[in-house]
């Protein structure tokens, strides 16, 4: 009984966590290369009804999925084009492509309604998914589960430890220097802010497929907004974005099971999930580590090349 | 009723003129204007609940009286300062019946009426009225009464799971109504509440729904908009119960029924006396008696004898033979709000912010 709360529990603290850590994730490539989209909102509800008008359609899932990211990606790419190109300013624009995604994604899906989808299936590996506890939490979660945790050890490794990755971070700290060292500044940023809609389309898409397997209009009902939080809260660091997406996750289910247990308003418990943020945060930013709670210094700034 | 003369109704009323002989200024009420009536919603049409249901009952209008009605309505309207303007907008704009259908808009539709003193203003579910505001609610409570009786029945444990939206009369009553129907199968019957604080947040309703079942609950009602509690029900294979419309279809198995919101007939009815000139402030709290409030089809797995005694509560209810809040109720604490055979007054339901003995919040 106990080992099957453990598991039933753990089971939703991933499912809570994995579309932030999806957006978040993309998000922070976006914020490293100096550009700040503010419509991840947007960009999930597309993936979200990309993904589940697809597979609903072709019965592919792993089209679906595909589905979700190139209509993330589009949406970033109109984000793009007005930002990097006819050098908009980002906060408006980011804005713009969140109101402008809920509208879309809501006529789009209009006729999707009231119709579900097979959730995505679980993996099943021979042997492991069979461990007691660890094994139905490690090895039995979906495929999207696993992306999203490959995704983010990928950003790392990307940022820290290839060339594109630190060209990528040195046009973030300073567009400038990098451009006059021959970077393409712009063009990096259209691939980050490429990528940055994909992993949001997958995080809405999770949703849709997984999570709660049907399509509704504004589904995501503003988790966009806690992974941008995040990215901030795990101070631009694929790890702690990670950490601070499980740890969001888990209170926001820990919470629910609290309920009842003790005699507190319930508005105290739906507080906790942001009480947990702040406190993090503070610890974070006043602790030793203060040094390194540094947001890319170009960020959000608008570059053009000099000719 | 006013009738605005434009230039096609002149148009039109001359033409219906020629054939009748009637001479003399055309234009005065030969041929009416149809009457525009408009619905503010709070939520989109496309949520497949309660925006959903008020929708079905425009459409109802609509198809109902054909030409002789222009039916509107704007979606997504925020509950704060953008509602007034929306309303106010319809109210500029010809529209001489207005519905605005959220608790929320109810001050701003009270300022609007006071303004427009010769156009018609329906709000629903708040309790501020006006010469020209009327005041229209469901009595939702019954229909969860009698989802109470089926979980009493239906729930081995004998623990429901209740996802909550937020601790409000309305939704109060509704989990001590369908306790207190559940505790008439079964005296040792709990229900266990969390809230979710939100009236549509898919992942987090799916999310309170599991805690439920992983804490006990074999059975769950909902008080939030979306689906994802009856899908959880399903694929963790539990019974459940949808809101607002039938919700089968996203858990045929664990879909036990619903309470289903008919608003057709109360629309029908006042469009209609709208247009004979009879319409008039009123305050009206409808539900199965009415056809204001309406059950899903029920799951083929329920048994024939759950089926008649859910039907039967049905009939008491409408008949007057039962009310739902009938003594001895107690509360948390075990002490006696009603005494045997006391009912509670319509005033106490609608301010209620207690729970009977067996829900567990």
């Amino acid at each position: 009984m106990i080992a099957e709360s453990i598991v039933n529990i753990s089971a939703a603290v991933i499912s809570a966590s994995t579309p932030l850590l999806f957006v978040a994730a993309g998000e922070l490539v976006v914020e490293r290369s100096g550009v700040l989209n503010l419509g991840v909102e947007g960009m999930m509800l597309m993936g979200a009804v990309a993904g589940f008008a697809v597979t609903l359609t072709t019965g592919s899932p792993i089209l679906g999925i595909v589905a979700a990211a190139a209509a993330g990606a589009v949406m970033a790419l109109a984000f793009a084009v007005l930002t990097l190109t006819l050098m908009a300013n980002q906060v408006a624009t980011g804005l713009a492509l969140t109101i402008f995604g809920i509208g879309l994604s809501a006529l789009l899906g209009s006729g999707f309604v009231g119709q579900p989808v097979p959730a995505l299936p679980k993996l099943h590996l021979a042997g492991l998914s069979e461990l007691p506890v660890i094994g139905p939490v490690l090895f039995g979660q979906d495929a999207l589960v696993y992306l999203s945790v490959i995704l983010t050890g990928g950003v790392a490794w990307f940022l820290k430890r290839t060339r594109p990755g630190m060209m990528l971070r040195a046009i973030g700290e300073s567009a400038a220097s990098a451009h006059s060292l021959g970077l393409p500044v712009i063009r990096v940023r259209y691939l980050a802010t490429l990528f940055g809609g994909a992993a949001a389309g997958l995080g809405g898409a999770f949703l849709s497929l997984s999570y709660t397997p049907m399509w509704m209009e504004g589904m995501t009902s503003g988790r966009g907004w806690i992974a941008l939080a995040l990215v901030v809260f795990g101070s631009w660091r694929p790890w702690r974005v990670l950490a601070g997406a499980y740890l969001f996750g888990g209170v926001t289910i820990l919470q629910l099971h609290a309920q009842g247990a003790f005699h507190l308003p319930a508005q105290v418990f739906s507080m906790a999930p942001y009480l947990a943020t702040i406190a993090v945060l503070t610890i974070i930013s006043a602790g030793p580590w203060r040094g390194r709670f540094n947001a890319p210094a170009d960020l959000g700034k608008p570059f053009r090349p000099s000719v | 009723m006013t009738i605005t003369v434009t230039r096609r109704t002149f148009l039109a009323g001359s033409a219906a003129a020629a054939g009748t002989a009637v001479l003399g200024r055309p234009g005065r009420a030969l041929a009416a204007d149809p009457l525009a009536v408009a619905f503010v919603y709070t939520g989109p049409i496309g949520d497949h609940g309660y925006t959903f249901a008020h929708d079905v009952g425009r459409r109802a209008v609509e198809a109902h009286f054909g030409d002789k009605v222009k039916v509107t309505f704007v979606e997504n309207v925020p509950e704060g300062p953008d509602c007034e303007r929306v309303i106010r907008q319809l109210a500029t704009s010809g529209n001489q019946l207005i519905f605005s259908t959220s608790f929320g808009f109810m001050e701003a539709t009270l300022k609007v009426a006071k303004q427009f003193p010769k156009l018609k203003f329906e709000h629903a579910t708040g309790f501020k009225r006006a010469d020209n505001l009327a005041i229209y609610n469901a009595r939702f409570y019954e229909g969860r009464a009698v989802l109470g009786d089926i979980a009493g029945r239906m729930s081995k444990a004998g623990v429901a799971g209740y996802v909550a939206s937020f601790p409000i009369p309305e939704v109060v009553m509704g989990i001590n109504a369908f306790t207190l129907a559940a505790q008439k199968h079964n005296p040792n019957f709990k229900t266990k509440v969390i809230w979710a604080n939100t009236w549509y947040d898919p992942g987090k309703e799916s999310d309170a729904a599991k805690a439920l079942i992983d804490k006990g609950a074999d059975i769950l009602c909902q008080h939030t908009d979306s689906a994802a509690p009856l899908q959880v029900a399903e694929s963790r294979g539990v019974y459940a119960f949808g809101q607002a419309q039938d919700m089968s279809a996203y858990a045929p198995k664990a879909h036990l029924t619903a309470v289903v919101d008919q608003w057709e007939g109360y629309y029908i009815d006042r469009v209609q006396k709208a247009l004979d000139g009879k319409w008039t402030s009123t305050d009206i709290w409808w539900g199965f008696k009415e056809g204001l409030v309406g059950l899903a089809p029920y799951n083929a797995a329920m048994p024939a004898d759950v089926k008649a005694s859910a039907d039967k509560l049905k009939a008491d209810i409408t008949s007057g033979a039962v009310h739902p809040f009938t003594g001895p109720i107690k509360n948390q604490k075990g002490e006696v709000v009603y005494a045997d055979g006391k009912k509670a007054s319509d005033e106490d339901m609608l301010k209620m912010n207690w729970y009977v003995q067996g829900v567990e919040s």
